[in-house]
């Protein structure tokens, strides 16, 4: 039984702040970093924006672009490690949003940065068990770097919302295939307002340990190789890590050129892959095959081959593409940074 | 219908009056108004209190129960009523006053307004106020009282073309006034400039564009007119007292440029009383933001809709002008105890009548005219007072 | 803000659901149940308003109440909305770009909270078209 997309949305606030002015404000040098990170800005949410909000505009979108009836969504799961709540779901609040309640289930997920695939997951499968014909999936932050600290350059804010489903696909999940350990390369404890990292260690026993191993993973079960496709996209944490994973497994510069989003968006964690997944999709002709592999700290990547079909164009407009909501930044500095965010204890 | 008269006035001083509670405020008010008469607490059948929000500035409602009772005339079981309208509570207090005159239900009333708004924060009080307006669709998203006159002022600049100087004037005036009335919270002339310079609150309007937060309290005694030399050598008499209502919210009105409801009460008022425009010599209007004077001198008809800016610039509602507004010092530098305002305003109104004022005082004043406004406009009230 | 009193109306206020009397054809948001032009003979119906509209007037606020004294300065404004009824919202844009007759749609956001323990309180501000 065919499984797949059947909508996408995107939502990025307009604020940027550059890579430089960070590094101003804690005397680091900018070109190292930008050389090192391989990212230079990264998206900032305005002072009334938070997980919720972004969640919801990307959720409508989603519905606006397939014009799909939103009582028809029996799911909503939304991931993020910044939800509004520790106890209240933001997935009832997109759920209220879209006009999908009050007959659907819904709940919360968190697994770091790969909280929205494991959302996909979910989805496909009680589409697949015949629970439901449509249910979204929300990978969404408004992610927070500690003041001075490494992630600050990249933690960035961003939303991607899918609807999965049986009818009207635009792309089909072929496979998923999923690796899980248990590993604290990345953490924050209950009542923390900032994660903390175990340095090097997040890079092989992290993030490389599992992309590649969910990427293998996936190509065996499916006996296909990296030039069967023709796109790629990773977690991109920054614009290092993930080009050494594609080459890694074979991929080329050219096929993650388009997922790879992060050099002027930074990390949108929940939201990263999916966001690289949905600058695909916004290009990508019907045929084509896309390669996705998530990864979450603590750790575990989820991996999935998808079949674009001719449905994708029918779906080209009610929605901005990912090009069009980085086009039009809004540059702040470091002190309205620090307001927006509410890094300011009043 | 019996016509009815004002036979005693009381007034305190208003201000940031931390010494005194609302009922040393009431009582103070209410004392001089039965001395003004010559008649003793024991002679008063019914009691009107005009309060907005004592529930959330002192934590204390039932103020009807409570103005007998700390009158001293509990024992006597006078039937006592708190009257509501936002700012318009005193105007409402005085009409419903007027009524049971009127109607012949009770002979010697008095009418009061009162307000204790000093007790909590800045911030406590500009959400109170808030409260006038529409809670659900105004201030829960992010309206202020300030914040909806602003808007009207913006949108009558625009149509209009009333400018930031003829806004201001409003403010330098009524400070004038203001400086001539030893009750006033604000004593001090100021200048354009004053008003121009000062911070913003609301774009268009600054700080001196608004009332401020006051203490303060008014009463005045009502009697059957037929009686009312029993009382005093100086009746003022009613001649009209007019309501209307208005939706509350400000985006549901006709208009944003024109209080409805003042425009409405004061066509009632004039019928009821007779008299024109030209008739009246002098007026307090509801000054809450220099806009406000500048609507309402329009919507009650003394200038052409869009001119009250020019006249109130060229000196038309200043001493000696065509029609003299708020000598007292308006809701600006008199002050505005929200719930005593309307009561004030026909306290100055009688006193102008009787020719007491001294150096705010307007030659030859017959008739003279009050409005009181609640929220943007949802509730007007309005008074014509005459020898 | 009383969780409650907010919670009633959260269709109106995530989704701008309002109300529309059938026998006159006027509609109303924020929602009203009786037709002040028809009353009792009003038949009123739920409508779910499209969230583009335009700038009749606005202000930008300077000081605020407690709740929303964090986000000072906004622009509050009166929208109205392309099927008729005013509203008064929130512009999320700079105060210098905003003005009488510019074309604005709705979006979601944050309008304030009850304090770092309390509610959220979500809703519809607008944005430059």
């Amino acid at each position: 039984m065919l499984i797949g997309i059947t909508s996408y949305g995107v939502y990025i606030p307009k604020f940027r702040i550059k890579v430089e002015e960070i590094a101003r404000v804690w005397g680091d040098d900018p070109e190292d970093l930008k050389k090192g990170l391989k990212v230079f800005e990264k998206s900032v949410p305005d002072k009334d924006e938070d997980a919720a909000t972004i969640a919801v505009e990307a959720a409508r979108y989603a519905v606006n672009r397939s014009k799909l009836d939103p009582q028809k969504i029996g799911s909503v799961y939304v991931g993020s490690e910044s939800h509004p709540y520790v106890v209240k779901p933001t997935a009832t609040i997109v759920a209220e949003a879209i006009g999908a309640t009050p007959e659907l289930t819904a709940a919360d997920y968190e697994f770091a940065c790969k909280a929205g695939t494991a959302a996909v997951q979910t989805s496909m499968g009680l589409v697949a068990a015949g629970f439901i014909d449509y249910g979204m999936a929300i990978g969404v932050d408004v992610a927070q770097g500690a003041p001075g600290d490494a992630l600050e350059f990249t933690a960035a804010a961003g939303g991607a919302a899918f609807i999965v489903g049986k009818k009207r696909i635009i792309a089909e999940i072929e496979a998923t295939y999923s690796y899980t350990t248990d590993t604290s390369d990345f953490w924050r404890r209950e009542g923390q307002q900032y994660p903390k990292h175990g340095g090097r260690f997040t890079g092989e026993p992290g993030y490389f340990k599992h992309v590649l191993a969910a990427s293998n993973g996936l190509l065996k079960k499916l006996d296909t190789a990296a030039k069967d496709y023709d796109y790629a996209v990773f977690h991109q944490p920054n614009g290092k890590l993930p080009v050494k994973a594609a080459l890694d497994l074979g991929f080329t510069v050219d096929q993650i050129k388009q997922g790879l989003v992060v050099k002027m968006l930074g990390n949108t964690y929940s939201a990263s892959t999916l966001i690289g997944l949905a600058s695909i999709l916004d290009i990508a002709e019907p045929g084509n095959r896309i390669f996705m592999t998530s990864f979450g700290s603590g750790a575990g990547s989820d991996s999935f081959s998808i079949k674009v079909t001719d449905e994708i164009e029918n779906v080209r407009s009610g929605a901005p593409t990912v090009a069009e909501l980085l086009s039009k930044p809004v540059y702040i500095d470091y002190a309205l940074y620090a307001r927006h965010k509410n890094k300011i204890v009043m | 219908m019996r016509q009815v008269a004002i036979v005693g006035t009381g007034c305190t001083k208003f201000g940031e009056m931390w010494g005194k509670s609302l009922r040393n405020l009431f009582i103070e008010a209410g004392l001089v108004a039965l001395e003004g008469a010559g008649i003793g607490g024991a002679d008063v059948e019914a009691l009107y209190g005009g309060n907005m929000s004592s529930g959330r500035f002192i934590e204390q409602e039932h103020i009807g129960s409570l103005l007998a009772d700390h009158s001293g005339l509990s024992a006597t079981h006078i039937p006592s009523t708190r009257v509501e309208a936002a700012c318009a509570s005193g105007g409402l207090a005085l009409r419903s006053g007027i009524i049971a005159v009127a109607s012949g239900y009770h002979d010697i009333v008095v009418a009061a307004g009162i307000e204790k708004m000093t007790d909590v924060g800045i911030g406590s009080s500009i959400d109170a106020l808030a409260s006038a307006a529409d809670r659900e669709w105004e201030a829960t998203v992010g309206a202020t009282f300030p914040g909806l006159y602003a808007m009207m002022a913006r949108a009558h600049m625009q149509e209009y073309g009333t400018t930031r100087e003829q806004l201001a004037h409003v403010a330098v005036k009524n400070h004038y006034h203001g400086s001539l009335n030893p009750r006033a919270q604000f004593r001090n002339k100021i200048t354009i400039d004053t008003v121009i310079n000062s911070p913003l609150v609301a774009d268009p309007l600054r700080l001196y564009d608004c009332s401020p937060i006051t203490d303060g309290a008014a009463a005045v005694v009502l009697v059957p007119a037929e009686r009312a030399r029993e009382f005093t050598d100086t009746p003022i008499y009613v001649k009209a007292a007019a309501q209307a209502s208005d939706t509350i919210a400000l985006h549901d009105r006709r208009s944003l440029t024109t209080i409805d409801a003042t425009v409405v009460a004061a066509e009632r008022a004039f019928k009821m009383a007779g008299l024109n425009r030209s008739d009246i010599d002098v007026a307090e209007v509801h000054d809450c933001f220099t806009i406000a004077e500048i609507m309402a001198i329009e919507d009650l008809g003394f200038f052409e809709k869009g001119q009250g800016g020019p006249a109130t610039l060229d000196g038309e509602t200043a001493i000696g002008g065509k029609v003299v507004i708020n000598t007292s010092g308006g809701l600006k530098a008199c002050g505005h105890p929200v719930g005593a305002t309307g009561i004030k305003q026909a306290v100055e109104i009688v006193e102008q009548l009787r020719g007491e004022l001294g150096k705010r005082q307007v030659d030859a004043a017959e008739v003279g005219l009050t409005h009181n406004v609640g929220g943007t406009g949802g509730t007007a009230v309005v008074h014509i007072l005459a020898r | 803000m009383a969780v409650a009193r907010f919670w009633r109306k959260i269709p109106s206020r995530y989704n701008l659901v309002g109300t529309k009397c059938e026998t006159c054809n006027t509609y109303y948001f924020p929602p009203r149940l009786i037709c002040p032009l028809c009353r009792r003979s009003g038949v009123i119906r739920e409508h779910k308003f499209s969230g583009i509209g335009t700038v009749v007037t606005y202000t930008t606020i300077y000081s605020a109440p407690e709740s929303f004294s964090r986000d000072v300065p906004y622009v509050l404004a009166i929208v109205q909305l392309d099927e008729g009824p005013k509203l008064t919202t929130q512009i999320v844009c700079e105060p210098s770009e905003v003005e009488t007759g510019m074309r604005v749609k709705s979006v979601f956001r944050k309008l304030s909270e009850d304090g770092p323990e309390g509610v959220i309180y979500y809703g519809t501000k607008f944005v430059p078209l």
